[in-house]
């Protein structure tokens, strides 16, 4: 294995010493042969192609049905570390569902003075449609995607909270499959915590926030911009692993106080949408009129309470980079609790004095805009040329609102495998919290890897790749 | 004042349409100028369902139609009993923030012509004086653009309207919005009726509605350059003519739609 720049936390290795949880991964890294291991990674590909998952990369060129590319060696969590992990993300998703509830309601966290009123109503996030409605159980975002970077042994930051429809939970399940398919010997001489189980408690979730007027099972569809959509396939693998139909908006219409889907049975009745559309393309009669992929009549029936839209309209405003902030505040306020997860130090560049401070150490900084994502339209300073980062000063002082800014994160890295064997390569971490009547969380998520040597930048759109993510069993 | 209102809207569609959903906002709000005495939506043949108080206040209803559809009525008959509060919308409920009311839509976006209308009509109102600004922007708007029907449609925005100088009540309210957004107001569309006096005159209206300081939500009618009285009837708000629409609607199929409307208030007799 070659070095690593010693200021990067390597999750595997201490020194000369392998850290517990890697131990079962060391000896078999080094006894496989190239041959094999070149084997099974077109073998891992093969299948990948077989089942059809892709991943469309905009803004890169090539094929757009190219696959992300699938590194084989696993990243590993101790049950103590996910222990702590867990207990911070679903504090996160009770907060963050709380902060919804609240802003949509009375405000008390404006009032108290907590946030600045502007931040919250004047955000393009905020829906006045769903102003006074109180979804069931209360909950607004019932899958929380959370985005977590290491540092160090004992360090993690919050990158960002995904609050509307979070993807990439078919990788997580997918990497998992195809591990153990390919090295079935690796999964009986390790205790590793199943994800299995993902689509049987998302199902339950979502029925559990079924509307009050529902009688009988819930019934559940996902709503799908339709396979155009980069992430269709996500769609169409989470309604068959959950057994509920998958929809466009063509197949449901509304009438009287209901949402029906067209059947080869007849009309149905839905009663949860889980809805991988965004808001403004819901419903044609309450937001963008042009758009021709929602329901005419769904926000209606919703704030009726007549169908669940999972995740709630409106739900953004908590996930808005420049709430992000304030996520700590929320967690105090809310549930009279201390943050258990840090959130990244960040500036905003919307105050004069800390866009001045960004302005100045553009060459160390990582600047993100506001509402952006998927890794665009953002600037990693010690990665960027001078006319880079001269380029995007003046796009910071067009709009400087539109910016925030993070230091550079030291990211932990896991061994990949690469060309020349087996290097250390930077990685981040995306678990998926369910919140319904109980709030639910599979050991793990997606790990994502810069596979590019020295790239801090994980997104797949960007060049990077995913990994299966192992919690050890206790 | 008792004011009956008979409003008529056919929406005719020629081939026929596979389905229509509509979403009304057809309902007189609930506050101190205004008292409902008798109201009904009718719309002929359709489904109704899915009704709600929204956030705004507005009552909320949902008709919906399966084909072949060619035609819709939706009618409206009833008789609201007004008083006038000077355009201030007392003892309204409603929840959402008037911040929220800030941001710009495709139609009230300001230009460098709104921005210099509304900086020039408040050039010598003091800050502190939110009414008296928010006169001063209703007269600046009616002055900038006369009052001509036909001149522009559904989809001009407040800017094309002022640079027109010409425009009807939704390029006035339109402009009010953003005259006021250009000096950090909140404001809003409002539909409604006005009567207009005489006998029995056209009669669907719209006005912009600004939140002042200790008085709440005031309306302004900039195409009468004056803040609503007992002569108007309050239906709902929205952040544009689009988003408020009384009526909004969704049809599936190929046909053209033909549009006739028929409104008239009168004062009823007692």
């Amino acid at each position: 294995m070659d070095g690593d720049e010693p200021s990067y936390f390597n999750e595997m290795f201490d020194g000369d010493g392998v850290r517990a949880p890697y131990s079962g991964l060391d000896g078999w890294a080094n006894d496989m042969p190239p041959e094999l291991r070149n084997l099974k990674q077109s073998e891992a590909e093969a299948l990948f192609r077989r089942i059809g998952i892709t991943f469309a990369v905009y803004g890169e060129g090539g094929d757009p049905d190219r696959l992300i590319p699938f590194d084989m060696f696993p990243r590993v969590f101790s049950s103590g570390e996910w222990r702590k992990l867990e207990a911070g993300i679903r504090q996160r998703a009770r907060a963050l569902n709380a902060f919804l509830m609240d802003v949509y309601g009375r405000g008390e966290i404006v009032k108290a003075g907590r946030i600045p009123a502007h931040l919250v109503y004047r955000n393009e996030a905020f829906e006045k449609a769903v102003v006074g409605f109180k979804p069931p159980r209360g909950v607004y975002s019932h899958i929380v995607g959370i985005d977590l970077v290491r540092t160090g042994p004992d360090e993690f930051f919050v990158l960002e909270d995904n609050c509307r429809t979070p993807s990439g939970v078919s990788y997580m399940l997918e990497n998992r499959e195809i591990m153990m398919r390919m090295f079935p010997g690796l999964f009986q001489e390790n205790r590793i915590a199943p994800v299995e189980n993902y689509p049987a408690l998302l199902r339950r979730t979502l029925a559990s926030v079924a509307p009050e007027k529902c009688e009988g099972e819930p019934r559940v569809a996902i709503l799908t911009p339709g396979h155009f959509n980069s992430a269709y396939y996500e769609h169409s693998f989470l309604a068959d692993m959950m057994g509920v139909e998958l929809v466009e908006g063509q197949d449901l219409f509304v009438e009287g106080d209901y949402v029906w889907c067209r059947t080869t049975e007849g009309p149905k009745r839905v009663d949860v949408i889980y809805r991988r559309i965004d808001d403004a393309f819901i419903d044609p009669l309450c937001f963008r009129p042009d758009s021709m992929l929602g329901v005419p009549g769904l926000m209606n029936v919703y704030r009726s309470g007549g169908v669940t839209i999972a995740s709630a309209p409106g739900a953004g405003v908590a996930d808005d980079k420049a709430i992000y902030t304030f996520v700590p505040d929320m967690i105090r306020f809310y549930l009279g609790e201390s943050p258990i997860l840090n959130n990244v130090p960040t500036w905003q560049c919307a105050k004069p004095d800390e866009c001045a401070y960004v302005l100045d150490n553009l060459a160390e900084l990582v600047v993100k805009e506001v509402h952006g994502s998927g890794g665009y339209g953002m600037l990693v300073g010690p990665k960027s040329s001078t006319e880079q980062i001269a380029a995007f000063a003046e796009k910071i002082k067009e709009d400087p609102a539109n910016y925030i800014a993070q230091p550079t994160l030291a990211l932990s890295t896991c061994p990949s495998f690469v060309e020349e064997g087996v290097a250390p390569r930077h990685v981040d971490l995306r678990p998926y919290c369910l919140v319904g009547e109980r709030i639910e969380l599979v050991p793990g998520g997606l790990t994502r890897v810069a596979l590019r040597e020295g790239s801090l930048v994980v997104n797949s759109s960007q060049g990077g790749g995913v990994k299966d993510t192992w919690v050890m069993a206790e | 004042m008792r004011l009956e209102v008979r409003h008529r809207t056919l929406y005719r569609f020629d081939p026929a349409m596979r389905a229509v959903v509509q979403s009304l906002r057809l309902t007189p709000s609930l506050f101190d100028g205004q008292q409902t005495i008798d109201w009904a939506v009718k719309v002929e043949g359709a489904e109704r369902g899915a009704a709600f108080r929204d956030g705004a206040g507005d009552w909320v209803e949902t008709t919906s139609i399966l084909g072949p559809v060619s035609e819709i009525a939706v009618e409206v008959e009833g008789v609201v009993e007004t008083v006038d509060l000077t355009g201030v919308l007392k003892g309204h409920r409603e929840r959402v923030p008037p911040l929220a009311y800030l941001a710009p839509t495709r139609a009230t976006r300001p230009d460098a012509a709104l921005i210099e209308l509304a900086r020039g009509a408040v050039a010598e109102v003091a800050e502190t004086e939110a009414l008296e600004r928010a006169h001063a922007l209703t007269y600046a708007v009616r002055d900038a653009i006369a009052y001509t029907p036909g001149e522009t449609e559904h989809a001009t925005t407040a800017a094309e309207a002022l640079a027109l100088g010409h425009g009807v009540c939704q390029d006035h309210a339109h402009a009010m919005i953003a005259a006021a957004h250009v000096l950090g107001i909140p404001a809003r569309y409002v539909t409604g009726y006005l009567h207009a006096g005489g006998e029995a005159s056209e009669a669907s209206h719209a006005w912009a509605e600004l939140y002042v300081d200790d008085l709440g939500w005031v309306g302004f009618d900039a195409s009468n350059g004056v803040c609503p009285d007992e002569h108007y009837i309050r239906l709902g708000s929205g952040v544009d003519a689009v988003d408020a629409a009384p009526i909004r609607g969704v049809a599936k199929g190929q046909g053209a739609e033909a549009l006739d409307v028929e409104v008239s208030v009168t004062q009823a007799q007692q």
